[in-house]
């Protein structure tokens, strides 16, 4: 075993990047809530984008590594500490064994990664090793995790790692508002929203309830009509989609959402911002602006070359300390 | 003809079609990582076989970049990966396999029977259901085990499946509060549909009776009891032989 909890924080899961190809059975795709900081975290440690990490929401978790490990914390700031020592985050850190790094309440944002050097080893079910707490399954025993549990992590050479690493994602690293505006693509039923409704959908500020969990955020507002009471047949619905229920208040479907549903899509936040609705906590109050299909696809395109430019940056940095420290680093040969 | 874009209104996410075969059919985009193909305004068998046809078609010979197909009553959702193929593309595809005859074969549908014990702790609700449609609970249970039921979709939760069939005799409204915890298997009523519940959930089903039957299990493959396309037929079973049929993680 490789690390023990001593503090399980208040939402603490094993994360990847969720299952696909399981919709049609009605298996929810989960995974991490943000996955943009969930792919930094693996990529500052040397992991592929989808390597299971912990995710911890608004207070974190209390972990003694039993050996040694190398780790990047992503996502919100729980102001982690090494043994009593501050540690920088959105950078790979190396940890000793027997060190206890402990994590604090979110002073920005709601949910932090945790990626360790090799992946957190648990078994693939349907594909993956999210948990879906819902379904029971996935991850840790198919639950949060909770004190005294013991994780295994994937084996990684960390000779490479053990001089201070000084690299860091620079200009990508986003920030967190308590206020963001949302991009949105329409949804399909938009048009059935009254011309107001229509109008305040992207004038009105809304605010994120404390009904709110990884399968959605239930919002306020001002209450969104319909032109006619309308029943639409049950269709697929996906993370990022604006369901208006009968009372006007919308719902921000997030990534432990069912494969579909019933209520009509005004709107569906773009991939490339759902990240940040992932970092919003109660309280929180966010807008939305529209852009196009093709505005979304470009943005996502345009994040995923940035990711690749820095990723190729990394393994260069991690190659050629492979060859200073005369390491294999995980490479076959 | 350059049928790939020029049919389709692009002007916002969603897209009429030209084609005759097609006039009925609707596009809209879901988010950007999802193309929703509607193939019938009502649920019908009609759209159900175009559903199933396109559906089996796209997994027969998967698109680049398609990622994964999510049918429904009277849709077809397909996701796919922005960065390795387009909504135009896609578009494009579904247009010619639509026009074109289906040359695949049809599998007869599976027939699954679900033995269900009726009433009493197995399912609470069951004499309400009665008195509202002024039946027996022997009555009601009679209606619902007597018709074969078509899975139409699973959604909502793993393996639940959305059946169709239900007679309007038995159909009654949700509970006026939903009930905090339904033990996985309940078999229950919500308007004319009937369904299953999977897992342990909050629901506002009325409750008739459960099965011992597994519907979803992680470890197996494919993980539900039931896919779309099946044929449902509940068996009415006694209390002794739910503890028989009962399996462990059920």
């Amino acid at each position: 075993m490789s690390i023990r909890v001593l503090r399980p924080g208040l939402l603490t899961t094993v994360q990847d990047l969720g299952r696909w190809g399981m919709q049609r059975f009605g298996v929810v795709g989960g995974g991490a809530m943000d996955p943009f900081a969930l792919r930094m975290a693996n990529l500052l440690v040397g992991n592929d984008d989808n390597a299971a990490a912990l995710e911890m929401t608004l207070l974190g978790p209390t972990l003694h590594f039993e050996r040694d490990a190398l780790v990047a914390l992503c996502g919100g700031d729980f102001r982690p500490q090494l043994d009593g020592h501050t540690v920088p985050t959105w950078r790979p850190v190396f940890i000793q064994p027997g060190t206890t790094l402990n994590f604090g309440l979110a002073t920005s944002g709601c949910r932090g990664y945790l990626a360790v050097a090799g992946g957190v080893n648990v078994p693939v079910v349907l594909g993956s090793r999210s948990t879906y707490l819902h379904g029971k399954f996935g991850g840790h025993e198919g639950r949060a995790l909770k004190e005294g549990d013991c994780l295994s992590i994937a084996d990684k050479s960390l000779a490479v790692s053990r001089s201070p690493a000084n690299w860091c994602i620079g200009s990508m690293m986003p920030t967190y508002s308590d206020s963001p505006t949302l991009r949105v693509i329409l949804g399909s039923e938009f048009d059935w929203l009254t011309n107001t409704s229509q109008e305040q959908l992207f004038s009105a500020e809304f605010e994120v309830t404390p009904q709110s969990d990884r399968m959605g955020f239930r919002l306020s507002g001002p209450m969104l009509e319909l032109t006619a009471p309308r029943e639409l047949i049950s269709e697929a619905v996906c993370p990022g989609t604006i369901q208006v229920p009968a009372d006007g208040q919308p719902i921000l479907l997030m990534a432990d959402c069912a494969t579909t549903g019933g209520y009509p899509k005004a709107a569906c936040v773009a991939s490339v911002d759902l990240p940040l609705a992932a970092q919003l906590r109660p309280g929180a109050r966010l807008r939305f602006s529209v852009i196009s299909l093709a505005e979304a696809q470009s943005l996502l395109r345009e994040r995923d070359v940035d990711i690749a430019r820095l990723r190729v940056g990394l393994d260069f940095k991690l190659s050629r300390r492979d060859h200073v420290a005369n390491s294999p680093h995980g490479r076959e040969c | 003809m350059d049928r790939s874009t020029s049919g389709w209104r692009r002007s916002s996410n969603m897209s009429s079609v030209s084609s005759p075969k097609l006039a009925a059919c609707r596009l809209a985009a879901l988010g950007d990582r999802a193309l929703v193909v509607h193939l019938g305004g009502r649920i019908d068998p009609p759209t159900f076989r175009a559903i199933r046809s396109l559906s089996r078609r796209l997994a027969d010979q998967p698109p680049a970049g398609m990622l994964e197909c999510v049918p429904a009553f009277t849709t077809l959702a397909i996701y796919y990966d922005p960065l390795r193929t387009s909504q135009t593309e896609l578009i494009s595809l579904v247009s010619k396999l639509i026009d074109t005859p289906d040359s695949t074969i049809e599998t007869q549908p599976r027939l699954v029977e679900i033995p269900v014990c009726y009433g009493g702790e197995y399912g609470s609700d069951l004499d309400f259901v009665g008195q509202h449609a002024s039946l027996t609970a022997p009555e009601v249970i009679e209606v619902h085990s007597a018709a074969d039921y078509l899975v139409h979709m699973i959604g909502f939760a793993p393996g639940f499946p959305y059946l169709g069939g239900m007679s309007s005799k038995i159909a009654v409204p949700r509970r006026a509060s939903p009930r905090l915890k339904i033990p996985p298997g309940s078999v229950g009523i919500a308007g004319d549909q009937t369904g299953i519940y999977p897992l342990e959930t909050p629901g506002g089903w009325q409750l008739i009776g459960r099965t011992p039957l597994a519907l979803f299990l992680p470890e197996r493959d494919p993980p539900t009891l039931l896919q779309a396309g099946d044929i449902v037929r509940f068996r009415p079973i006694t209390p002794e032989q739910f503890r028989q049929l009962a399996e462990p993680s059920a």
